[in-house]
């Protein structure tokens, strides 16, 4: 099963080498990762995507913990959330199937930031699930190139992830 | 005050109590040693290789209660320390280690002497530092003793650049450290403690069972006070041995592999487990869903992450040990539990902790004597194999610290520099080293710093010409091909303790022990090495094998009693008995 897990640490050299370097050590797999700073500037945000059962959930963080430069981590499994990624998707634009690929990218509320003469680039922002969607959708074009972002999840309503809630 | 990096450096290791540093002198290190050579408050003892200076600086650590401090030059110098910080981290050893580094500039420039301490240490340092700011200096050697004494202790590494400790600086005393990351102080949870009172108020078939926890958290006699206060027989691991006195009438020994066959019965039978400051090791369970079946289990521990990691408790207790189990013994009262005793005492007759005594000159004897004309007063370090086994069975200790040996790793070549770390912490305690003719040979170039030292330091190596243990196992389970574990190329020991300039002996004869045992304690200016030709090919007994089972136990072939076929008194929560008769095997001894 998966699982978002965040972790507020230090913004300070190495913090990312201890924190993949531990998931390494204790067999854990990262399905998706994503790093960036807070609004302390002091302070980073570390989004997790994690496998696995309840007990090996509890023991990443439990791990995570006694790291020192980790000052928190919160566990999102079973909380409302909204979640993102975003993606861009260099898709094959022959001048025939254009207006088809300019459908579905409006189905989805996805964008069209680059056009080439046999290219279109795709960027699009949702969940995982959304995504996914939409590059079954767009391979039957020709998809040239693709980039995802790791997820980054944030708890519905008042709740905070950064503070003591 | 302005001062060099180096000299803030010294201020601040003497701020924390530092009043001895084992280390080896290097290029990145020049300005810290510069700052060394005037510093009359701290000793600097010269070892003869950095793997040296980790682990005495483990013993003192371990001796003392204090932190270690080991320090080692950039590169080749820094790459010596990382055995004995992994042993240190494996053990909850408080070391602070600290490394020179290439100047800033050449950093990430393959620089000569150049190695990624930082990064290579990160796994296996409780926390590490590099430090690219000289003003930053005095907080990191605050934060570093810090972290490494407190909640569960463990080993900091520091890496100063050598253009770091070459700057001038500013140098404020730091005084405080604040750590928002890093609060190791835990309030014990008062519904958690009622709980763990109440389910050992109930509990008919207790069993203690104490780990090396106990020894760090300084919790030795409020874990007896709480053993005999309930009435609850104590089981230790290899790590928590010397928490309680071996002669006490309720300590049943170690448990595990190589555990007393009575104390691992009593845990295979028993109905609730207190496991306090031990983490169900491997070599303590064998196959875990075997381990205590019958078991409610509380878990008192320092660490959050060790609860639950092997075993799920039903009551789990997070905090020190040292504050929690008075709680709990306040709330608990005598109970007689004379059924379990008696099942016990005759688990101790049917299957004593014992080895056949014949002409030979036995490994076994020759520890045995050790720790009766020591008066079980010496503080013993051993290094890793069976030498080390025999030591946790037949040495018998009375205080805490006294056991000094690598638990969780292994580390052969431990023994030696352990015991110089030991003997400096502690110049008035008799210090033995139990160590192997494989063992001694890792680490034997730290006999020059002993001597160097005048440290009375006795190593009695038991040498079989084997390295015994894996023997052992090549006998016992691999068909007996004994691939590559004989050692008779050896040196001459005596010879070699001559060499250093250290006395040598050598026992070939059972009636000698004692002889030389004593000659030994009458030296006290120089190391001793009494090479003890002991018997080859002996096992050590009792043995459960690596992931097994009791049902598995091999004992020595004189135990003449059959092995328990049915459970003493009644399974827990009418379950049936797992452990029942059984193929235990007796071996050649």
């Amino acid at each position: 099963m998966q699982h978002t897990i965040t972790a507020l640490v230090e913004n300070k050299p190495g913090v990312l080498a201890r924190v993949s370097s531990l998931f390494a050590r204790r067999g854990y797999n990262i399905e998706s990762l994503a790093v960036s700073i807070t609004d302390d500037p002091t302070v980073s945000r570390m989004t997790i995507v994690v496998s696995g059962d309840e007990q090996t959930l509890e023991q990443i963080s439990k791990q995570l913990n006694k790291l020192i430069d980790v000052i928190k981590v919160v566990d999102y499994t079973g909380t409302p959330v909204v979640d993102r990624e975003l993606a861009l998707i260099k898709v094959t634009a022959e001048p025939e199937r254009r207006t088809e690929i300019m459908q579905i990218v409006d189905i989805f509320r996805a964008k069209i930031i680059d056009v080439s003469e046999k290219t279109f680039t795709v960027e699009v922002t949702g969940s995982s699930e959304k995504i996914d969607a939409l590059e079954r959708l767009l391979k039957p074009f020709g998809i040239v190139e693709m980039v995802r972002t790791g997820r980054i999840v944030m708890a519905r309503g008042a709740r905070n992830g950064q503070g003591s809630g | 005050m302005k001062m060099k990096g180096a000299e803030a450096l010294i201020e601040s290791l003497k701020r924390e109590g530092v009043e001895v540093i084992f280390g080896y002198p290097g290029g990145a290190l020049l300005p810290i040693y510069d700052a060394l050579f005037d510093c009359e408050d701290i000793r600097h003892i010269l070892v003869r290789h950095e793997q040296g200076a980790a682990h005495a600086a483990e013993g003192y650590a371990k001796a003392t209660g204090r932190v270690g401090v080991c320090l080692a030059t950039s590169g080749p110098g820094a790459t010596n320390l990382v055995t004995g910080l992994t042993d240190a981290y494996m053990d909850s050893v408080p070391v602070v280690a600290i490394t020179g580094q290439v100047a800033t500039p050449y950093i990430g420039k393959d620089a000569f002497q150049e190695a990624d301490i930082f990064g290579i240490t990160m796994h296996i340092t409780k926390h590490n530092y590099l430090v690219k700011n000289p003003e930053d200096l005095p907080r990191v050697v605050a934060e570093a003793f810090y972290i490494a004494r407190t909640g569960r202790p463990g080993p900091v590494l520091i890496d100063i650049p050598r253009d770091v400790s070459a700057a001038t600086i500013d140098y404020e005393p730091v005084t405080q450290v604040q750590l928002r990351s890093y609060k190791p102080t835990v309030e014990e949870h008062p519904r958690q403690i009622a709980k763990a009172a109440e389910l050992i108020q109930q509990s008919e078939r207790p069993i203690l069972y104490i780990g090396g926890g106990v020894i760090s958290g300084n919790a030795s006699a409020e874990v007896l006070e709480l053993a005999e206060k309930a009435n609850l027989p104590v089981v230790y691991t290899l790590m928590g041995k010397s928490a309680v006195p071996d002669d006490h009438p309720l300590c049943l020994g170690m448990l595990g592999m190589h555990g007393s066959a009575y104390a691992n019965y009593a845990v295979a039978y028993c109905d609730t487990l207190i496991a306090i400051g031990a983490r169900f090791d491997d070599r303590v369970t064998g196959k875990v869903d075997a381990f205590a079946p019958h078991a409610k289990i509380i878990h008192i521990d320092i660490d959050p992450a060790e609860i639950g990691k092997v075993k799920i408790p039903l009551v789990p207790v997070v905090g020190d040990c040292k504050r929690i189990v008075p709680e709990i013994t306040k709330l608990v009262s005598y109970k007689p539990r004379s059924e379990w005793f008696d099942q016990i005492n005759r688990w101790r007759q049917e299957f004593p902790l014992d080895y056949p005594h014949n002409e030979e000159l036995r490994a076994e004897y020759v520890i045995e004597r050790i720790s009766a004309l020591t008066n079980g007063e010496a503080i013993v370090t051993t290094d890793v194999g069976q030498h080390q086994m025999w030591a946790a069975q037949f040495f018998k200790c009375k205080f805490p610290r006294q056991f000094i040996t690598s638990g969780g790793l292994g580390t052969m070549g431990f023994g030696l520099p352990a015991a110089i770390g030991a003997q400096i912490g502690c110049p008035d305690r008799e210090v033995w080293c139990i160590s192997g003719d494989g063992s001694i040979q890792m680490c034997s170039q730290e006999l020059m710093t002993a001597v160097q030292c005048r440290l009375p330091i006795r190593i009695a190596i038991i040498n079989n010409e084997f390295l015994g243990m894996v023997r052992q196992w090549q006998e016992l389970f691999w068909n007996r091909r004994y691939s590559h574990v004989e050692l008779a190329a050896a040196p001459d020991f005596v010879k070699l303790a001559e060499a250093y300039g250290a006395v040598g002996l050598r026992v070939e004869q059972r009636e000698d022990v004692d002889t030389a045992i004593k000659r030994a304690r009458e030296v006290t200016d120089v190391p001793v090495v009494i090479d003890f030709r002991v018997a080859r090919e002996i096992n050590v007994f009792p043995m459960i094998p690596s992931g097994g089972t009791i049902e598995q136990m091999k004992v020595h072939q004189m135990i003449s009693a059959e092995l328990p076929k049915a459970i003493a008194g009644q399974p827990s929560n009418g379950e049936t008995n797992a452990v029942q008769a059984t193929s235990t095997s007796k071996e050649k001894s």
